[in-house]
């Protein structure tokens, strides 16, 4: 494996808040202004996706996990933090490099159906970012969308069709189709397959994995099901509430989970081969972004947790070769 | 119905809760009548949590709806008995119907911001059910609400009963569904989907709560889901449904180790964790059919790659030691171990 990074984030963070205006902001000045509702979506997160892996990563509703993607592929601003796309700084560069280097990656959207414009015929849908970004002629187009649609399953006689005409796992082969277009070297896969039903759910799974192979392609595989990550994935990435809090290789994160979040959510998942299982449920809710524990996130859930988890942000270290762990147990 | 009263007391066989025979729900639509519950038979006994399993649109949970007697118009149920403890559910009034649910039989729904009122306060909301079928006063009611609360789990329940919906999370809301859902001890919970917009964590902490009421009051359960590993971890039998049919049902046991309908072989054998990480997933071609344009015959012959002439014929039920599924070339048993194994 190439050890230079295809991308690289580093100390990324995303913050939303309302914008404060002048009045408010002098209100503030002597302690009278609005209490701050500032969410804290993704908290200084670094990772790296290596050239051919494929990188799960994986947490709860509102941990920020799709935020990162945004973040990712320049769909969203970064509040802080530096990306780097084969080693080269994007904030750097001016808009419309950044832009162009940007296509590189792309973004396949969680539910398949509403991220088709409604209004818009397959062959527009998967065609027009190609034209508009001058990679293909417009006369070309049709008989670029069908070869593109051939290498998601789906056949010509789709190309004048709309998104309601056809299935959800019909419209997560287009939304794939769309996202191939620009010939992406990483693609950024936003809970692509969780809306689908589970025999159309292994279709989809089946037709990244060959196209993987087929153009050589890199995939950061955001999800809440650890069963489908722990198939398609090399590397898996644990976030809880903004942070990254466990980082490891597939088998080493499933066979010795580190941190307690992660052997937590490892026990709650059910299991085919487990019947009448005895649920051991980690306690309490997972805590509002917008006022998030002091220390480590998970502290009041912990069962471990003891006085220094309170107070001091656990570092994300090494506990064995090329798995981390952000939890104070390991000191 | 007073013989079958007396033959199940005289042989001392306990007598299912809910009997469901031959239900059938058509919807008459412009371009066609559409079937989406076409024949179901099921029965569930007192204690028993039994998985009702399908992909979208199999129809399972219209099955719900069609047991509560909750199809709206254009849908009507055609055909077959709903037998609740002896007595058909289709032959009563909607007064005595009324009666039956929210006392007797409860639903928990999907989302759960969608079962609750927004605008009423939460004890106001459970006090209801209690006042809609008792006639208690208010403390009282509020007492029961109060314990309600406790039971599935919610800490300050005294300040938590004068909140709104909007304060809790979405597992505190399902909590409050299935609070409500309790308060009256009912003898059958139908849950449709109630853990499908939470969290794994969460998940695991509401099926704890189901899996204790449900061995401490004896209540039955209809789990109704998409998700086998969930009927997996929690129910006794499970009956999967594919195009408004019940095509398997069996023990948890039974069907999840040795399924015989190729639909649940396939289904089961798809799931990530029955294959080699990294391996392409076994799939089962195609989608699911339309209601409108079923096939003729069993309704997965075209995804099916067991699927010969006969198939074009409606398969017989075929059963075996409890097991029984619709198919006329079921899996062999010794077929899934090897390929699973």
């Amino acid at each position: 494996m190439n050890h230079l990074p295809l991308l690289e984030l580093r100390g990324v963070s995303k913050r939303f808040g309302t914008s404060q205006d002048v009045v408010a902001r002098i209100a503030k000045v002597f302690g009278v202004g609005l209490p701050d509702h500032t969410v804290y979506a993704v908290d200084d997160v670094n990772v790296s996706v290596f050239p051919g892996e494929i990188v799960g990563l994986v947490g709860e509703s509102g941990c920020g996990k799709s935020t990162l993607g945004r973040m990712a592929v320049g769909l969203y601003g970064m509040t802080a933090g530096q990306r780097f796309w084969k080693s080269e700084q994007l904030e750097k560069l001016d808009p419309a490099s950044r832009r162009q280097k940007q296509l590189g990656m792309q973004l396949i959207f969680q539910d398949p159906v509403s991220s088709l414009n409604p209004r818009m015929r397959v062959r527009d849908i998967v065609g027009e970012a190609p034209v508009v970004h001058g990679m293909v002629a417009a006369a070309e187009k049709n008989a670029y969308v069908e070869e593109l649609l051939q290498r998601v399953g789906l056949n010509a006689d789709a190309l004048p069709r709309y998104a309601h005409q056809f299935s959800g796992g019909q419209c997560a082969r287009i939304g794939i189709a769309r996202a191939l277009a620009l010939k992406p070297e990483l693609l950024v896969c936003d809970e692509a397959v969780a809306a689908l039903d589970v025999s159309i759910q292994a279709q989809v799974l089946n037709l990244f994995m060959a196209l993987r192979a087929e153009l050589n392609l890199t995939y950061l595989f955001i999800s809440h099901d650890l069963g489908v990550v722990r198939h398609v994935a090399d590397r898996v990435l644990i976030m809880y509430l903004g942070r990254i809090i466990e980082s490891a290789p597939t088998p080493a994160l499933f066979s010795s989970a580190n941190h307690p979040y992660t052997q937590a959510l490892l026990a709650a998942a059910p299991r085919l081969e487990v019947r009448k299982m005895v649920f051991t449920p980690v306690k309490g809710e997972i805590p509002s972004p917008l006022h998030p524990p002091t220390g480590c996130h998970f502290h009041p859930r912990c069962p471990h947790a003891f006085h220094r988890c309170k107070v001091e942000i656990p570092t994300f270290r090494e506990i064995a070769p090329s798995h981390f762990s952000a939890c104070h147990l390991n000191d | 119905m007073a013989s079958d009263h007396e033959s199940a007391l005289a042989s001392n066989v306990p007598r299912p809760t809910l009997e469901v025979q031959n239900l059938t729900t058509e919807f008459v639509t412009r371009s066609g009548i559409a079937k989406p519950v076409r024949g179901v038979n099921f029965s569930v006994m007192p204690g028993q949590i039994m998985g009702l399993v399908g992909e979208s649109g199999s129809g399972k949970s219209l099955t719900g709806y069609s047991i509560m007697g909750l199809v709206d118009h254009p849908g009507v149920v055609t055909c077959g008995r709903v037998l609740f403890k002896g007595v058909d559910l289709r032959g009563l009034n909607s007064a005595q119907r009324r009666a039956i649910r929210g006392d007797r039989i409860a639903m928990i729904f999907q989302d759960p911001m969608m079962t609750l009122n927004p605008v009423l306060r939460i004890d106001t909301q459970i006090m209801e059910v209690v006042s809609a079928h008792y006639p208690v006063d208010r403390q009282t009611a509020r007492a029961m609400a109060r314990s309600a609360l406790v039971q599935v789990g919610i800490a300050s329940p005294d300040e938590r009963l004068s909140a709104y919906p909007h304060q809790f999370s979405g597992g505190m809301r399902q909590r409050i569904a299935i609070a409500i859902a309790l308060i009256n001890k009912p003898d059958l919970i139908i849950c449709d989907e109630p853990t499908t917009a939470l969290d794994v964590t969460i998940q695991a902490q509401i099926l704890f709560e189901m899996q204790k009421l449900c061995r401490e009051a004896g209540t039955s359960l209809i789990w109704i889901t998409h998700d086998l590993s969930v009927v997996a971890g929690l129910a006794d039998t499970v009956c999967v449904m594919y195009a408004g049919e019940i095509v398997e049902s069996g023990t948890v046991q039974q069907v999840l180790a040795l399924p015989r309908h190729p639909y649940t072989s396939g289904l089961i054998a798809c799931a990530p964790s029955r294959n080699k990480p990294g391996a392409p997933l076994r799939q089962i071609n195609g989608s699911t059919p339309s209601l409108l344009a079923l096939p003729s015959g069993c309704a997965f012959r075209n995804r099916c790659d067991r699927a010969s002439d006969i198939c074009h014929t409606p398969p017989p039920t075929v059963d075996e030691g409890g097991q029984s599924f619709r198919c006329f070339h079921p899996m062999p048993i010794n077929k899934f171990n090897e390929s699973v194994g």
